[in-house]
């Protein structure tokens, strides 16, 4: 996709005018060359280089002219899930990585990629070492289904399939069997339907995205004909967005196959329904009546109020070749319509089941409050509780939902708490902190060593030729020790 | 010119680029090519057109901009200070340009398209006279028109003091 890569070339440039000249009011002069001057302003330090990370730095830089923003990432590359969790085939929701690159370039920030905080640095050192630490490091572990046969081959999370589809180095073993024509995801949320997407879209439209190789390979071998998005409530309940349900409706070779008899009382409810929603499951109710033509082999549809409660092994006993459902009924009505067994039960055919019903954070230090019910770190507006001169963005903070725009928003209300504890005293920065050289220095003795931007830059660019040469925007490195290999050359 | 040739091959790639695929086109491919056809650094063609921006916290820009450019475009292109906007760059897959137009301009709008409606209903904030930047273009009669954000909730912190003193 070059077209695509000189156009966000081009609107990365307008971008950089616009953030350039927001952000950098700091007179060079009086600031002094980054990192060597004691720069007596605020130092603030960010745990993970993903969106919500990227938007605290930000608006922190923009609020606080003497501010200076470290940001701390475990993997050798930034970005987060706007690299591992964004569809390849949504190359346009990728372009706030234009964005990132001018925060990560900006005189009062540095990136420190390869430093995976709770291990090779504790939270009660970096709280040492700077005025405020803001925890934005997502939600690495996904919610379990709890039901027997979960662990069985042919059984993956959603989040480690897009992971796997999408580079992340932890995935890149995930060799799922792709040779079964029927393919069950539970949940139907955007991250579901994703999955489907990939899974059934034509390979002339994914050989041009930045999807793995491998995984590109692997998905033109597939056997997979039919996917199911499975969901315990009904239609009004669905958890996708219109643009991806619009997206599988409009997908090349493929048709809907959905129950009529889900969708009893739907129309009827239309009327009452809010715009969004309404348009929504308009959409849907044109799918169930478009049924398509038979002779089309790829299809997919939703099927609603359906649980999982067994995963079916096949005669060894070692793989899944069925799913068991229980059919429920919906109780309460509004916002707290509940799912409620009816007792009967339906199996289901397949062999590649994808549980898509949430990732999860994971507690990364033990001196930070975490909530494991909730599984997010307690807090009110972002600050942590009980926990002076400690914040927290992203989905760690208010828990795994939301589009970019969303964890944007809740980035910036985080770092105006920040400024208000910083001008209300309630944070004193008059005292003074040592910042990165400090936490540098605790790292060199542990023999961490640190990638810093302009090396994620030699990664880049090594991606960029490597994908040049597959007709692709980038090919993306799988090993960190490649990683590191090329940034450290 | 380059950018000239960039958008208009970005335009046959649109948010869904699939062969074969055929629907309207998004707004976007009318509108930019419109623009790069303006030459907005010369400032010789076109006509000024005043807009005022209200943002986030309340605060006034008035600038001229020129007819034929998105509000994306105005606001990225006279540095308009509003926290976040347009993170997708004018491509339909976010809803940060989101802008709040007086009743009497949102009425003059040209239609929206499913799929500027389908990113606007995610917008934060949204009103009956809401609109999304990249899909609006600037027309002469426009002039004088205010368009401001949601406005950002004032003085948390006051508010947690009243709900802990309970």
């Amino acid at each position: 996709m070059k077209m695509m890569t000189m156009v966000n070339l081009v609107r990365g440039s307008v971008m950089k005018i616009h953030g350039l000249s927001r952000v950098s009011l700091c007179v060079p002069a009086v600031c002094g060359v980054r990192g060597l001057s004691s720069t007596s302003g605020p130092k603030v330090c960010i745990v993970g280089g993903g969106p919500a990370g990227f938007y605290t730095a930000q608006q922190l830089l923009k609020a606080r002219q003497e501010a200076s923003v470290d940001i701390y990432e475990k993997l050798p590359v930034p970005f987060g899930l706007v690299r591992f969790g964004v569809a390849p085939d949504h190359p346009e929701v990728k372009n706030v990585i234009n964005t990132f690159t001018q925060t990560a370039q900006h005189e009062r920030c540095s990136f420190h990629g390869n430093v995976n905080v709770g291990k090779d640095v504790t939270i009660d050192e970096l709280r040492q070492a700077y005025h405020a630490v803001v925890l934005s490091y997502g939600a690495e572990g996904n919610r379990s289904m709890g039901i027997p046969g979960e662990g069985l081959a042919g059984v993956f999370s959603a989040k480690d399939f897009v992971g796997w589809y999408n580079g992340l180095p932890s995935n890149k073993e995930l060799h799922p069997d792709l040779g079964c024509e029927t393919a069950v995801i539970l949940g139907q949320g955007n991250v579901a339907l994703d999955v489907a997407r990939i899974l059934l879209a034509p390979l002339d439209m994914l050989k041009e995205t930045d999807i793995t190789q491998n995984a590109l390979e692997a998905l033109a071998g597939s056997k997979v004909r039919r996917v199911l998005i499975v969901g315990r409530r009904g239609p009004l309940q669905i958890a996708c967005t219109i643009k991806e349900l619009r997206e599988m409706v409009n997908l090349p070779n493929t048709r809907a196959d959905m129950l009529s008899d889900d969708f009893k009382g739907i129309a009827e409810a239309l009327k009452d329904l809010p715009r969004p929603r309404k348009r929504l499951t308009e959409l849907m109710m044109k799918a169930v009546k478009e049924k398509g033509d038979d002779k089309v082999e790829k299809c997919w549809g939703f099927r609603f109020f359906r649980s999982p409660v067994e995963v079916l092994a096949g005669a060894d006993g070692k793989r899944a070749t069925g799913i068991r459902l229980a059919l429920n009924k919906l109780e309460g009505s509004g916002e707290s319509v509940r799912a409620e067994p009816t007792g009967q039960l339906e199996d289901v055919g397949c062999g590649l089941i994808i549980s898509s019903i949430g990732y999860k954070s994971i507690p990364i230090d033990p001196a930070v409050p975490f909530d494991p019910r909730k599984a997010i770190v307690p807090n009110e507006m972002g600050r942590v509780q009980d926990t002076a001169g400690l914040y927290c963005s992203g989905w760690v903070k208010r828990g795994p939902t939301g589009v970019i725009a969303t964890t944007m928003n809740d980035s910036f209300d985080t770092a105006r708490a920040i400024i208000q504890d910083m001008e209300a005293g309630k944070l004193d920065v008059s005292v003074s902190k040592p910042g990165a050289p400090a936490i540098t220095a605790l790292l060199q003795k542990r023999d961490v060593r640190t990638v810093l931007f302009p090396q994620w830059e030699k990664i880049n660019a090594e991606e960029e030729k490597r994908g040049k040469s597959l007709g692709k925007p980038r090919e993306k490195l799988l090993d960190v020790d490649k990683m590191l290999k090329i940034a450290w050359s | 010119m380059a950018f000239r040739k960039c958008v208009l091959l970005r335009s046959s790639l649109a948010p869904m680029c699939y062969p074969g695929f055929m629907r309207t086109q998004p707004r976007f491919l009318h509108t930019v090519p419109r623009l790069s056809s303006q030459s907005q650094e010369n400032g010789s063609s076109g006509s000024k057109v005043l807009v005022h921006f209200v943002n986030q916290s309340g605060v006034k820009s008035s600038v001229f901009v020129t007819e034929g450019e998105t509000l994306l475009d105005v606001v990225i292109k006279k540095n308009i200070d509003i926290s976040g906007f347009g993170a997708c760059e004018g491509t339909l897959a976010c809803s940060t340009c989101h802008l709040i137009f007086e009743e009497s301009v949102y009425d003059k709008l040209e239609p929206m398209l499913d799929e500027e409606v389908d990113m606007l209903d995610l917008a934060y904030g949204l009103t009956k006279t809401s609109r999304l930047g990249c899909q609006v273009t600037v027309e002469r009669w426009m002039d004088g028109m205010t368009v401001h954000v949601p406005q950002e909730i004032k003085d948390q912190r006051g508010k947690q003091e009243a709900v802990s003193s309970k």
